[in-house]
């Protein structure tokens, strides 16, 4: 059937086509939704893991006990992972287990631009990169063949450009595969040093078969045009390149980007006058090139930096720019902000008046860093909030404690904050920790997780009890405010800061956008009454601004939390009796 | 045919997507050759978004570049002038003409440009400038601001107003159709 599909609902259809029975992943931008779609099949288990390490090892659990499976998250959950992945390129796969990664060039919702492929060299796995929504189906459904025939997990390489555009996919029917019988193998799958060194050479062995598969293989493929000009090309990139110049260049098309062949480039370098590589990030076809002593135009034209588009593509070829009309009055940026009502901004505001210094995390609450309330100090990665705050508070002068906090969301305290939390109570720093509990998964689009009481499908499910959680490690001090409280805020704030040990804030109020949450009428400025002192602007809501010198809010926008009633303090605001 | 681009951009939160997603689905249906491209995560919230649509006989890239764009339906009034640079020689802007402030504006950092249709206009852009957020609150619901939007455009194509029906009795849920159906036709006569 002819359908319209994003990228990664087309590597879900090709997973279930290709008959997987199990799938485990943790949600990240841009990879979530491969794993929302496949929750809508009720033939194979899917699930959110607490992190993308342990959906890792339980996919490959599933693959040992004989079923398909898969996990998906985004470039940095690979990071998460990266200890699984490298040992299960010796141990191999009983059934096929396939690897969905997506990478995020230009950053549009992530902190760092890495690649990938160097994941899949250095832990020596195939990996497969479509550039586009029926290459995603086509080439997800391949893996799991892939990976049982050569007998090891496969990569499969998305990144923004393709897991969220939409284009046209033929979906067929699901594969009938059969279970593989689990068999006892210690061998194969027990890596200690006896049987990994012996599983090593398997896995040159592995890498150097395929490597002359991928001479011949269908993820490769050549386009011949003229041969003035001939490109070296993958994903995304090669629709740009498409795009650009149709069929009148010659381009070679990397399906497959680990391993790379030797001979089909060589032999397509031969052919051609002037050979080029057009790649995002890293220059990783490149430098394959090199050492095959090729010398390919690349890096030096095509950036490291950021995402390709037709435009990067034509302006390195000296095509003409085409030709444009603006305005002459610049349009004012319009960033991320954190929403009308969401829970965060009383606490944020709270620690900001308090002038607290701040260890911030991953998550909706990173818009906590943005103008007025720069409420931020640090983000680095998932968890490293509360395992940093340890290190900074004994690392600095005296002086830090009592006035810097960590604060970390429900499901990015689950996912990697509560190890930082037992170093904090097992070599005893005296640090606060908050838990901005919003009851959701938030940033990556409302996902359940092992604190909201539901699995994947909102079905009821074992629920993380967090105040018994942190007391259970050692924290002795753990309470719970509610964030549209700011009074309360001051006061666990100031108390939990000055008290010489660990301590938790639970700041919890479910997010605003959840279906459930009933939001109240807005809240209004008695004109007469506002004193223009701007006090109500320091929220940093988008609800509020000043029109005409005095403060107003937007009847459209205000979801009646009250915050901004709290803080004025000539009564100007009230809501609906 | 040479591919028609068209850039649907706005504020996030206004229903950009589901104006994007029903636009694609209407021109499968109609036989094109057919990308949409998105961003999801951070960017949506609150923030400037930009929705791609692309068909035409076989299309490559996903976006539409400076200078590309047919058209841009754009769900607020500032957003349309942030993407004008988008739009080829020509090209037609369809414009809500609701004002959201960015956050630099509520902060006082920045003013909202006041005229900036006009400055377009006299440069040469067509500009069809509605009141999207009133119609759709006659239709019944503010939310409906994106198919009033999709109307108002479904006035420069062919496609005949019983499939943009079709397209969007399939995307919205069957409780809102009847909404829907009335904000479109309230925004295909206004």
């Amino acid at each position: 059937m002819k359908k319209l599909m994003i990228g990664n609902e087309a590597v879900a259809q090709g997973l279930y086509e290709g008959g997987i029975g199990f799938i485990s992943s943790y949600p990240g931008t841009p990879s979530t939704e491969i794993t929302e779609f496949l929750a809508k099949r009720d033939e194979l288990h899917s699930e959110w893991a607490p992190n993308e390490k342990v959906a890792l090892e339980a996919a490959f659990g599933a693959s040992l006990a004989g079923v398909r499976s898969a996990c998906a998250m985004k470039h940095v959950g690979l990071n998460v992972a990266a200890d699984p992945l490298y040992t299960m390129s010796y141990t191999g796969v009983n059934a096929g287990l396939v690897i969905c990664v997506a990478d995020d060039p230009a950053m549009h919702s992530s902190q760092n631009e890495q690649d990938s492929r160097h994941h899949a060299i250095a832990s020596k796995v195939p990996m497969l990169e479509p550039s586009d929504s029926a290459e995603s189906l086509a080439f997800a459904k391949a893996a799991f063949a892939l990976s049982e025939e050569y007998d090891t997990p496969v990569i499969l390489r998305m990144c923004t450009r393709v897991s969220h555009s939409q284009s046209i996919v033929n979906t067929g029917g699901r594969e009938d595969i059969p279970r593989i019988p689990y068999e006892k193998k210690p061998s194969k799958y027990i890596m200690m040093p006896g049987y990994a060194k012996l599983r090593h050479p398997v896995v040159e062995d592995r890498m150097a078969r395929l490597a002359g598969y991928a001479e011949n293989c269908p993820f490769n493929r050549v386009e011949w045009g003229c041969t003035d000009i001939g490109i070296i090309t993958s994903g995304t990139s090669y629709q740009y390149v498409k795009e650009v110049f149709g069929d009148t260049v010659s381009v070679l098309k990397i399906g497959m980007p680990n391993p790379l062949p030797k001979k089909l480039i060589t032999d397509f370098a031969a052919k051609v006058d002037k050979l080029c590589v057009i790649e995002e990030l890293d220059p990783v076809i490149e430098d394959h090139c090199r050492k095959l002593g090729l010398d390919p135009v690349g890096k030096e034209k095509f950036s490291i930096l950021g995402e390709f588009s037709q435009k990067t593509i034509a302006k390195a070829f000296g095509i003409s720019p085409k030709e444009t009309v603006s305005a002459d009055t610049a349009a004012p940026a319009r960033p991320p902000v954190m929403c009308s009502g969401c829970p965060h901004r009383g606490m944020f505001y709270t620690l900001v008046k308090n002038k607290i210094t701040v260890l911030g995390d991953i998550g909706c609450y990173t818009l906590g860093a943005a103008a007025p309330l720069n409420a931020l100090d640090s983000t680095l990665c998932m968890g490293a909030s509360v395992s940093g705050i340890h290190g900074f508070l004994l690392g600095s002068e005296e002086v830090m404690s009592g006035k810097t906090v960590a604060v970390i969301g429900d499901s990015t305290f689950i996912h990697s904050g509560v190890t930082g939390l037992i170093n904090i109570a097992y070599n005893g720093s005296p640090a606060t920790v908050i838990i901005l509990d919003n009851s959701i998964t938030g940033m990556t689009g409302h996902q359940q997780n092992p604190t909201t009481g539901f699995n994947i499908k909102g079905d009821p499910a074992g629920k993380v009890d967090l105040e018994a959680l942190c007391r259970s490690v050692g924290i002795r001090r753990v309470r719970v405010v509610d964030p549209y409280d700011l009074s309360a805020c001051e006061q666990a704030v100031k108390e939990e800061l000055a008290a010489p040990e660990p301590s938790v804030i639970i700041s919890r109020r479910p997010c605003v956008l959840l279906k459930y949450v009933k939001t109240k009428p807005p809240v209004s400025v008695d004109p007469d009454k506002c004193r223009s002192c701007k006090k109500c602007m320091k929220l940093g809501c988008p609800s509020i601004a000043m029109k005409d010198g005095k403060a107003h809010i937007d009847a459209t926008l205000c979801v009646g939390c009250g915050v901004c009633q709290q803080l004025c303090a000539f009564g100007a605001i009230s809501g609906e009796e | 045919m040479d591919t028609v681009n068209i850039m649907i951009v706005g504020v996030g939160g206004q229903g950009s997507l589901l104006a994007s997603k029903l636009l694609g689905r209407l021109l499968v249906d109609e036989g094109y050759d057919v990308k949409v491209s998105e961003v999801h995560g951070m960017s949506q919230r609150g923030g400037s978004v930009v929705t791609y649509v692309r068909f035409g006989d076989r299309v490559y890239s996903p976006l539409i570049e400076e200078g590309e764009a047919d058209f841009i339906l754009s769900f607020e009034k500032l957003e349309a002038a942030r993407w004008a640079p988008c739009l080829k020689k020509g090209g037609r802007i369809i414009v809500n003409t609701q004002e959201i402030d960015p956050m630099p504006v509520i902060t006082g950092a920045a003013e909202y440009p006041s005229g900036i249709l006009e400055e377009l206009k006299n440069k040469g852009v067509l500009i069809d400038a509605v009141d999207a957020l009133s119609i759709a609150r006659e239709a019944g619901s503010a939310k409906a601001v994106n198919i009033v939007l999709l109307a108002r455009f479904a006035k420069y194509f062919s496609i005949p107003v019983e499939s943009w029906e079709t397209a969007i009795a399939n995307t919205v849920a069957p409780k809102f159709a009847e909404l829907n159906r009335k904000a479109f036709e309230l925004g295909y006569n206004a």
